[in-house]
This record gives structure tokens, sequence and C-alpha cells, in this order.
């Protein structure tokens, strides 16, 4: 049977050390914090997100779009305005550049949404509500005989408050406190 | 766990910008507070802004029942007190971009509890801005044709005209800010939301889309924010000359210049510091965030105004300087006109309020007296304001022929939409400031000193 057990902790300190402590024993602990702190991401070992695969097709698309569309509407119906060229690349220029940014921080956005599972309708099982406030806390999910150890180490760590669910908390629906 | 102490123990946290904060949860305790039930204060500040945005409403309506003719706009001078107001709201809406994203960029320690209000100021001042084309045009109802599609005859608009890159500029200006606004507000509607009850607290579900600040959410949030910063800061200089550019495409003689797009961009980020100062005084005195806007950051503001009232300034003298060293007698003339012709008023008001008031701030009394930079800012946007009524009217006044040189005097209805801009502008900042927490909460933890257990039983 597998559970997982979320510790609430006051400090950050005792929050980085019981993930560097789980992660040490085998488990793939998550983390809620109040603001993002490098010190957090660091102890999960995270690289750099991915995030900017997507600003980087969309800024592309959007500077290729800013270019071609007022090059193919010009030619599309050739007339001279003052002299100027028909495809004149000075004027596209700035609207190249305005759509390069508008799409690259859209796809941006979507990118963001995308990779942090936002909108995330259905509420966790395990949660504090003190998270966004001043606690920070860490996640765990084991199996049985693993799931002692997983408590011990949260518990070392003094947490305000420990949560158990008999299921997982991110696909769970009966919440149980132990 | 030992780089965590050494890093705090000896990082720039020395200097704390919040040094009455202690706790990160004091924090959700003085912002959210302000969401709470408003006072006759606010009240009163919204009734009067309701009752602007009707007078508003009303003028335009007027002016689309009767035509555009009711505005006192005609030969010569064809743009009026509306392209001087959009300008003018644009270049507001500048400095809340330069303080979320550029001042991001390099990290400047005094951003974070100014940069929510600023940026809703932003949001707020290009909704107030994108509606002056729309006024100006008169027929309202044609405003779709500035969507480039071709007409019936299969023409497309004309992507060699300024106007139109000014479609796509504010567009585009528009779309990020809000957007990143609203990106930088989740993690904080989530905090409003867990404190929250009742049909707020639904509210506040639906709008943090589920952010409960899990290690992933944080790292690609995180990731995201430096991205939209980095787009975001050559969008911040790149609108305004583009906005500049419809002027100095131009070959009316003030316009045709080249230093025009850094000194719209300069002129931007002045006007806008100086409302972001405007606004923010009395927002720290009615909702009490004396621990979150402290001397230091209206200092640093302070600075960053003079700073850029010197590039404004000596912009003006330049015009001036090259208007003579050009010898060519139009420019001459054009900006002789300026100082002594018809609209001196407007141009002395132009160099006293942006060149000779800020002189000031170079004393550190002034800047550390915020009644005084308060009374400095206001200064400061009648200031910007004329500036854009100079280089509009006076510019377009006194053209090339002298038969054709002719006087502009803005109608009742012109004024009416001026004065309830404002109003209108000052609606939904008031409905920010109830609605979505007015200082950013994680940003201010961030450069909060982490609590530690160690450090605790250190000093114990």
């Amino acid at each position: 049977m597998s559970a997982a057990i979320l510790a609430s902790y006051e400090y950050l300190d005792s929050t980085v050390d019981a993930i560097e402590q789980l992660r040490k024993a085998g488990f793939t602990p998550k983390a809620y914090a109040p603001y993002p702190d490098h010190h957090i991401e660091h102890a999960l070992g995270y690289d750099r997100s991915p995030v900017r695969v997507w600003t980087l097709c969309g800024g592309l698309t959007g500077a290729a779009t800013g270019l071609a569309f007022p090059t193919w509407t010009s030619l599309d119906w050739p007339i001279v305005v003052g002299g100027k060229p028909i495809v004149s690349i000075p004027p596209y220029v700035i609207i190249t550049f305005e759509l390069m940014v508008l799409f690259g921080a859209l796809s941006t956005i979507i990118g963001l949404f995308v990779l942090s599972r936002l909108p995330s309708v259905r509420a966790p099982v395990l949660y504090d509500p003190e998270f966004t406030a001043g606690r920070y806390g860490v996640l765990v999910e084991a199996e049985g005989s693993r799931l002692e150890e997983a408590r011990r180490i949260l518990k070392a760590q003094e947490p305000i408050e420990l949560r158990e669910s008999a299921v997982t908390a991110v696909s769970g629906k009966e919440p149980a406190r132990a | 766990m030992a780089t965590v102490e050494r890093e705090i123990g000896t990082s720039a946290r020395g200097a704390l910008p919040h040094p009455d904060v202690t706790r990160l949860d004091d924090v959700n305790r003085d912002v959210l507070r302000v969401l709470q039930t408003p006072g006759k204060g606010w009240w009163a500040l919204f009734g009067l802004a309701a009752a602007g945005v009707g007078l508003f409403v009303t003028a335009w309506f007027y002016q689309m029942v009767n035509g555009i003719g009711v505005a006192g706009l005609t030969s010569p001078v064809g743009w009026g007190v509306y392209i001087t107001t959009f300008v003018f709201w644009v270049g507001i809406a500048h400095s809340g971009t330069l303080i979320s994203a550029i001042l991001f960029l390099f990290r400047a320690p005094w951003r974070q509890s100014i940069y929510r209000a600023s940026e809703a100021m932003t949001v707020f001042a290009v909704m107030t801005a994108g509606l002056f084309p729309l006024i100006h045009v008169g027929r309202v109802w044609h405003a779709y044709w500035l969507i480039p599609y071709p007409n019936s005859r299969f023409l497309w608009p004309n992507f060699k005209s300024p106007l139109v890159w000014d479609v796509f500029a504010i567009t585009t200006y528009f779309t990020v800010s809000a957007t990143f606004f609203f990106i930088g507000c989740i993690p904080d509607i989530a905090a409003a939301r867990d404190r929250a009850t009742g049909l707020r607290k639904k509210l506040y579900q639906l709008i943090s889309l589920g952010w409960r600040g899990t290690d992933s959410q944080w790292h690609h949030f995180g990731n995201a924010y430096v991205f939209l910063a980095a787009l975001a800061t050559p969008l911040v200089l790149s609108v305004h000359s583009v906005v500049s550019w419809d002027f100095a495409m131009g070959i009316v003689p003030g316009w045709h210049t080249t230093i025009f797009a850094p000194y719209f961009v300069a002129g931007a980020i002045f006007s806008g510091i100086a409302m972001v100062i405007t606004l923010v005084t009395p927002m720290r005195k009615i909702f009490g965030l004396e621990a979150y806007l402290t001397t230091k950051h209206f200092d640093a503001m302070a600075k960053l105004m003079l700073f850029t009232s010197l590039i404004v300034f000596y912009a003006y003298l330049s015009e001036f300087f090259l208007a003579w060293y050009s010898g060519e007698e139009v420019e001459r003339t054009a900006f002789w006109n300026r100082v002594f012709g018809n609209y001196w008023w407007a141009t002395w008001i132009m160099l006293t309020c942006n060149g000779l008031v800020p002189i000031t701030l170079w004393f550190k009394r002034v800047r550390h007296s915020i009644p005084a930079l308060f009374v400095i800012s206001i200064f400061v946007n009648i200031g910007m304001w004329f500036e854009r009524y100079v280089i509009v009217v006076v510019s377009l006044s006194h053209e090339y022929e002298p038969f054709a040189w002719g006087v502009y005097r803005p109608s009742i209805v012109e004024m009416s939409i001026l004065v309830g801009s404002f109003c209108w502008f000052g609606f939904w900042f008031l409905l920010f400031s109830r609605l979505l927490p007015p200082v950013a909460i994680q940003e201010i933890k961030e450069v909060l000193p982490p609590p530690m257990r160690r450090a605790k039983q250190e000093a114990h």
C-alpha cells in the first residue's frame, strides 16, 4: 500500500535538511514554499527549466511571422507608397520585433502552464494553507515498508504538523489524517 | 546545508530593505489586511472616480452623436488634446514594466515593494491610452479597421506607415504587460485565497489557477519570469520609440529629428516614475504600508526621477541648440515660437516642471521627505502632459506657410474627456487596490532573511 506524508516546517534549514536526507535515502520528495527559494531548488537537484525552449520557439515564430506577413501583403497588391520599394525591410523590422516579443511572451506563458500543470482544478488531498504564508513543506510518497523510514526522517527535523494520507496526494480521493 | 548559512550570513542581506518586517507571514498579514472592508476614504475616492467615468462616457457619447466637430480640432492643428493625452498615458505606462522587468534583470533591491502597484499602473495606463486613438478618429464604430486585414478590394494596410507600427506596438505592449502582471499576481492570489472566506475565496480560487507553491511550480515560474522580463525589457524601449516615430517620420518642423526615440523613452520613464510616486504615497498612508515602502524606496525612485529629468532637460536644450545651429529658418522659427509665441506659457510650464523643479532632488533632505516628493511628482505629471502638448499642438500650429498658421483651443468636450481619463484610470487602480494584493507578497519574502532554526539556537 502506498501512502503520502506531508510535513510542514517553520525553518528553511530544516526543510532543506529533510529534502537532502530523503533524497539520500532514495525517496523523491516534493517541496512547498511561500516564495521561490534556490536552496530548496538546489537540494532537489533542479537544472534549467525547459520553459526556455518555449520562449525560443515562440520568439522565432513571431519574428518569422512579423517579417513574412508584411512582405506577403505588400506583394499581394504591389503599390508604391512614397517612392519606397514594394518590400522595404527597415519598417518591417519593427513589426518583426513586436511580433517576436508578443509570440515569445505568450508561448512562454503557455510553456509555464503546461510544465507546471496549471491551471490545476482539483485540490490536493494533502495541503497546508500556511504554505502561501510562512511555512515550508515536504511531501513524500512511500510504499508500505519504507513509510516508517520516511516518517522518521521528516520527524527528525521537528515539523510543526505532519499530515498523512493513505492514497497518493495527487490523484487520491479519500483524505485521511493519521 | 552549510552553504545556506554561509550565503545568508555574508550576503547583501546586511542592508535589509524592510528592517521592520521580520517574519514571512507578517507580509501576508499586512498586505492582505488591505483587501478587507474598505474605509470611507476609499469609497469617497471611488465615488469621485466613478463620477468622472460618467463624465468621460457622456462626453465621448456626445462626440459620437454630434461628430468629431465638437472637438476643437481644425486646420492646421489636427492633433490636439486627444493625441497629447494618448502619448501622456503611454508614457505613464512605461515605468511599470521598467520596474518589473529592467530593474528585475538588474537585481535592484528596492523594486519589490513598488513593482506590483507600478505594473498595475502600466496595465491601466495602456487601457486608458488605447482609448484615445479611438476617440480621436471620431467614427469609433470603424475601429476594427485598425486590425491588419485586407479591405473589400483586397488592399492590405500600409506597413510602411508609423500608425500601423503603433497599432502593433501598443497592442503587443498591452498584451505582454497584462500577462506579465497577471502571472506575477498568481502566487499572491493563492496567498489571498488561503486566507479568504466566502465569495472572495471562490473568486481567488478561480483566478489563482490552483497555485500551491510546489517546487516545480516555483521552478518553472522563476525561469519563465526571467524570460518574460528579458522580452519585456526591449519592448519597453521600443514602444515609446514607435510612438515618437509617429511624429519623427513627419516633416513638421519640431518633429522631424532623430533624437525623438531616446528623448521620448527617457521622458516616458520620467513621467512614469513620477506617477508611481503620486500613486504610492497615498496608498502607503491609507493602507498603513510604511514598513514596506520606506524612505529608502522613495529615495531610489527620486534618484531615478532626477536622472531621467536630466536626460529630458538635456534633450530640450539640444533641440533648441540644433534648431539654431542648423541655420534652417523654418526650424529656428518653430523653436522661437515655442518659447515666445502664442503658446509660450505651455513651453515654460514644461521647462519649469520637468527641468527646474526636479533640481531640488539633488538634496538628500528633499529625497527623504515623502510630502516633498509627492508635490514634485505632481509637478512632473503636469509638466510631462504639457511637454506632449508643446510637441503636438505647438509644432502643428506653426508649420511652413505663414498663411496656414493658426491657434488651437481645446473644447469643453476634449477637456471633459481629458479629466475623465484620469478618473477612468483611477477607477481601475482603486478596484485593483481592493481586489489584488497591492504589494507583491512573495517578492518581498524573497528579500527577507529566511527563518533558520540553527541561527535561533545559536542566539539562545
